[in-house]
Formats: C-alpha cells, sequence, structure tokens
C-alpha cells in the first residue's frame, strides 16, 4: 500500500531527488506534473499568471476601455493641466490623478476579478441529483426532458430554482448562467463587454465603483476642458484660436461630450438597483416587479431599507472564489496517496454508476472518494502559493 | 483578481493535518467507499450560506440524529458569522473603498478567517465523531459551498456489499 510503498522510497530518495518536497511522494504512474485546476478549468475563461488572473473568453472591448480612458486622461495631463495650474490651482491633477487611479485600478479588479463562478457539479453530486428529480417508472424517451425547477419560500415569495443542464446543478437563487462565458455565476448582474468579463457577486462593488469613478472622471476631464477653453477664449481671439492652440482639448471634449450622459445614466441606474438590492438580470426581467402578472410581488432579497441594502450590496463580507483557479488536480493515478489500487475500482463504479450523468467531454477530475483527506496532505506538499 | 480571497489550498496548511491524517488514514486501508450522501443548502432565508438540517436516510444506521444536526447547525452557525452583515463588516468595506480594494490584496478577509475555523472544525469532527463511524465529511468549499458531501465507507473486514456500489475487488494488498 501507500504506506509501504513510502518507507520503501524513503531511503532511495537520496538516489532519486523529487522536485516537490514530499512526505509521500506520488506513485509511479505519475509521469507528468501535477496539473493546477485552471488548466482544467470547463468555462470559456482565459486564464494568465498562473490562474492568478481570469478574464472571460473574448475580452470583448476591454482595450477600447482602457485605451480611451488612458488616452483622454493622457492628452488631460498634458495639454489642460499646465494651463489650469497656472491660471487656477494645482488641484486640478492632483484630483484628476485620484480619480484616474481609481478608475484604472478599479477597471482591472473588475476584468481580472472571479465574478462569484459556481464550479460545475462532480459527478456523484450530478447523480445524486437525477436520482432525486427522475421519477421511477419514468418515460424510457431519450430526448432532453424539460426543464427542472424546484421551487422554494424565500421571505413569503415564491421562488423557482432552475436546473443548470450544463452546471448539472440547480442553480441557487440569484445565479444565472452566462452563455458567453458559460458558467453558472452567483447574483448575475450582467455580462459587461466594456470590461471583458461578467458582473456576479464577487466583483460587483468593483464595477459600480468604477463607473461611480468613471462618470466623476469624466465629468470633470470635461469641465475643466471647457474651463482651459473659455479662458483661452477671453485672453485670445475667440474659440477658434483657442482650439487651434489646444487641439488635443477639442478632442477630449467630443469623447467626454458622447461618453459622460451613458456613464452618467449607467451610475444612476446601477445607484437605483444598488439601493432596491436587485440585478440588471432582474430588474430587466422583471422578475420582482410583477410585469409577468403576478400580484403581490417583491424582491425577497431586500432589507426594505436603503441604507441596509446599500451596505449590504457594497460593504457586505467578500466571499471566497469558489473555483479555486490555482489548486491542484488530482489525477487519476496519483490522486491520493493511499491504496491507489483500491481507489481506482471504486472510483470506477462510481462513474459507471453515475455514467448518465458524466456527460462532459472535458476530463473531470475523478470522483475521489478520499479527497477530503488527502487533498489537506497534498495541498501541503504541493502548494507552493495559493 | 489576483490573490482575491483564499481558497481551499489555505486553509489546508494547518498545524496538525498529518497527524489527523495518519489517523484517518487507517480508514482508508480498512474500509472502501460505499456511498455519498449529499446535505442540500436550505434556501429559504436567502441566499446566505445554510444547509438543510434534515436527517438523510442513508445515515439512519450509522449515526446519531442528534450528532449530525449539531454538526450542521455548527456549520451554518458559522456561515453566518462570516456573511453576518455589522459594523465589523461595514468598516472592512469602508476601508477597502477608500483603497480600491487593493487592501483585499494585503490582510486576509473575515470570511477567509471563519473559512479557517470552519475548516478546521470540520477536520477535528472528522477524526472524532465520523472516522470512528465510518465517515467522513467534505468541507463544503471544495464543492462551492453547494453541498455537505459525507462519503459512507463500509468496512472491508465485516460483510462488505451491502447496498451501494463500493467495490469488492482490492488488488490483494
Amino acid at each position: 500500500m501507500k504506506n509501504r510503498e513510502y518507507q520503501q522510497i524513503d531511503p532511495q530518495a537520496l538516489a532519486t531527488p523529487t522536485p516537490t518536497p514530499p512526505p509521500r511522494p506520488l506513485p509511479e504512474h505519475k509521469t507528468k506534473r501535477a496539473r493546477r485546476k485552471w488548466e482544467v478549468f470547463p468555462g470559456k475563461n482565459r486564464f494568465y499568471c498562473d490562474g492568478r488572473i481570469i478574464v472571460a473568453r473574448q475580452s470583448g472591448v476591454l482595450p477600447l476601455t482602457l485605451g480611451l480612458i488612458l488616452l483622454t486622461s493622457g492628452l488631460f495631463f498634458i495639454f489642460d493641466c499646465p494651463f489650469l495650474v497656472k491660471h487656477l490651482t494645482s488641484c486640478i491633477p492632483a484630483i484628476g490623478g485620484v480619480l484616474f487611479v481609481f478608475v484604472i485600478i478599479s477597471l482591472l479588479q473588475t476584468s481580472f476579478t472571479d465574478p462569484g463562478i459556481l464550479p460545475r457539479a462532480t459527478p456523484e453530486e450530478a447523480a445524486d441529483i437525477e436520482k432525486q428529480i427522475d421519477n421511477p417508472a419514468a418515460s424510457s424517451s431519450s430526448y432532453r426532458p424539460p426543464p427542472r425547477t424546484k421551487e422554494v419560500v424565500i421571505n413569503q415569495q415564491v421562488v423557482k430554482l432552475k436546473y443548470c443542464f450544463t452546471c448539472k446543478i440547480f442553480r441557487p437563487p440569484r445565479t444565472s448562467h452566462c452563455s458567453l462565458c458559460d458558467n453558472c455565476v452567483e447574483r448575475f448582474d450582467h455580462h459587461c463587454p466594456w470590461v471583458g468579463n461578467c458582473v456576479g457577486k464577487r466583483n460587483y462593488r468593483f464595477f459600480y465603483t468604477f463607473i461611480v469613478s468613471l462618470s466623476f472622471l469624466t465629468a470633470f476631464i470635461f469641465g475643466c476642458v471647457t474651463t482651459h477653453l473659455a479662458l483661452r477664449s477671453q485672453e485670445g481671439n475667440g474659440l477658434v484660436f483657442a482650439l487651434q492652440a489646444s487641439p488635443a482639448s477639442a478632442l477630449e471634449l467630443v469623447v467626454c461630450f458622447f461618453s459622460v450622459w451613458s456613464i452618467l445614466g449607467l451610475s444612476g441606474f446601477h445607484t437605483y438597483l444598488v439601493a432596491a438590492n436587485l440585478t440588471t438580470n432582474e430588474d430587466i426581467k422583471g422578475s420582482w416587479s410583477g410585469k409577468s402578472g403576478n400580484e403581490d410581488v417583491g424582491n425577497p432579497y431586500s432589507y426594505n431599507s436603503l441604507i441596509k441594502n446599500c451596505c449590504s450590496v457594497l460593504c457586505g463580507p467578500m466571499p471566497p472564489s469558489l473555483i479555486d483557479r490555482r489548486g491542484f488536480v488530482p489525477s487519476d493515478d496519483s490522486v491520493q496517496t493511499s491504496p491507489v489500487e483500491i481507489e481506482l475500482p471504486a472510483a470506477k463504479n462510481d462513474i459507471n454508476m453515475v455514467g448518465r450523468a458524466v456527460t462532459s467531454g472535458r476530463p473531470p477530475p475523478p470522483p475521489p472518494p478520499v479527497v477530503t483527506l488527502q487533498q489537506p496532505a497534498i495541498s501541503i506538499q504541493s502548494h507552493s502559493t495559493a | 483578481m489576483i490573490s482575491a480571497p483564499r481558497t481551499a489550498t489555505d486553509r489546508t496548511k494547518l498545524p496538525y493535518c498529518h497527524e489527523s491524517f495518519h489517523n484517518l488514514q487507517e480508514l482508508r486501508h480498512s474500509a472502501s467507499l460505499a456511498n455519498k450522501v449529499f446535505i442540500q443548502r436550505d434556501y429559504t432565508d436567502g441566499t446566505v450560506c445554510k444547509f438543510q438540517t434534515k436527517f438523510p436516510s442513508e445515515l439512519d444506521s450509522r449515526i446519531e440524529r442528534t450528532l449530525f444536526e449539531d454538526t450542521v447547525k455548527t456549520l451554518n452557525n458559522y456561515y453566518a458569522e462570516a456573511e453576518k452583515i455589522g459594523g465589523q463588516s461595514y468598516l472592512e468595506g469602508c476601508l477597502a473603498c477608500l483603497t480600491v480594494y487593493l487592501i483585499f490584496l494585503c490582510i486576509e478577509t473575515r470570511y477567509e478567517k471563519v473559512l479557517k475555523k470552519i475548516s478546521r472544525y470540520i477536520q477535528e469532527q472528522n477524526e472524532k465523531v465520523y472516522a470512528p463511524r465510518g465517515l467522513l465529511i467534505t468541507d463544503p468549499i471544495e464543492r462551492g459551498m453547494r453541498v455537505i458531501e459525507i462519503s459512507v465507507y463500509e468496512d472491508r473486514g465485516s460483510s462488505g456489499s451491502s447496498s451501494g456500489s463500493s467495490t469488492t475487488s482490492s488488488s490483494g494488498r
């Protein structure tokens, strides 16, 4: 067994130093390095920095967003600030700088943070759910049965939980499956192409900070540039000369003018959502507004207090990432130290039993029966950083 | 983002992991997995993390109802503590907002601290209560906080292969 192997290998370990410092070296059939979970992640996401950064598959217009912000702010600092500092106050670049930093950092955080992705069900979980759903003596048809729903009462409201065929789970309340990212996301708000990521439970506060600070920044730049041009045209001979003297300002003016309305509008809209503890998804579908003809519906998640809603959405505790991107995949052969020979048949039996549930084409980690205990040990061995 | 709240890995760097592992390893050697029981989430209070305390019938012969319910209730209390919205979480949230959330890269949030406590608690429960009865609890965070997975082992020594899909073929080691 593993123990015996361990004792045998120990004295011989001197001859063949293993790369990882294992108290329990992996069995002989480990030929390739242990892979991190992000490498086998089933959703359509891309990972950088060895799993530290996660983005959607299509980066959307994130480069454009970033480019526009950097360009406009850059032109502002280079061409407008010197004039304004001379004529007005040096607070202007300071304020602009702070806003700029807020915008960039919150944009990057929104784009690179896991929005609250729910990992897909393990095969045994999926089988367990299937058992509960399927009635005995059910149809022998091979077509996909109608969507399954489960009802639950939250705050005297009946909420339907839908079954997700891709992730093989009943979606928790407020969770939705994003087709672009192919993941179920908790408290799904929307998939934002401007930031190239979904906006969900974990990164909503970053997104809100981003749009609010961006509205301030845009309005600030717009105001400053207008002031700049006004002062110049007073000094000089009119607006045309002012524009000739500072052509960059014209570009900034155009960009800011066209974006400030939409961004201000978006900020206002999201402020309303925060105050009502709603998501964009729910608002658009009219889940709680009675559009579908239901009387007596109200948002069951709202605390019915403006302050409490705002605080719970923006200042609530930061939930952890559930997908453990940088964890190691318990592979078939190595898995957990212990009696591998005995584990494998068990795993195979489990897989056979849940055969129907295992439909994913990707290689999911097999259902390691002893993962609970082995994982801690393995983590200690092979995890350098989380 | 980068560091974002730590996940399962950090929690497992516990000092007594090795000892408990060896004790529980005994379970491995003498038992084989028969079944897995899943305790689902209870959404009646909204989206807070809470598990159903209904006693599953598969565990009827394996563990006393009160012990099981105690475990689940304690876990629910821990999660409620982690997700509590009160003075401390407001402070944390406001401070984080002022630093553009960069503070999440530096300090451990309250949620992470509670997750560590939960991990320790589950380890302790496994050692003291569940392993002696041939059961093992998986930390819900390993399953995306969707279920509490309880692995049920059959003692290979006694007549295995009762109901369930336990394997009986062992390669003789």
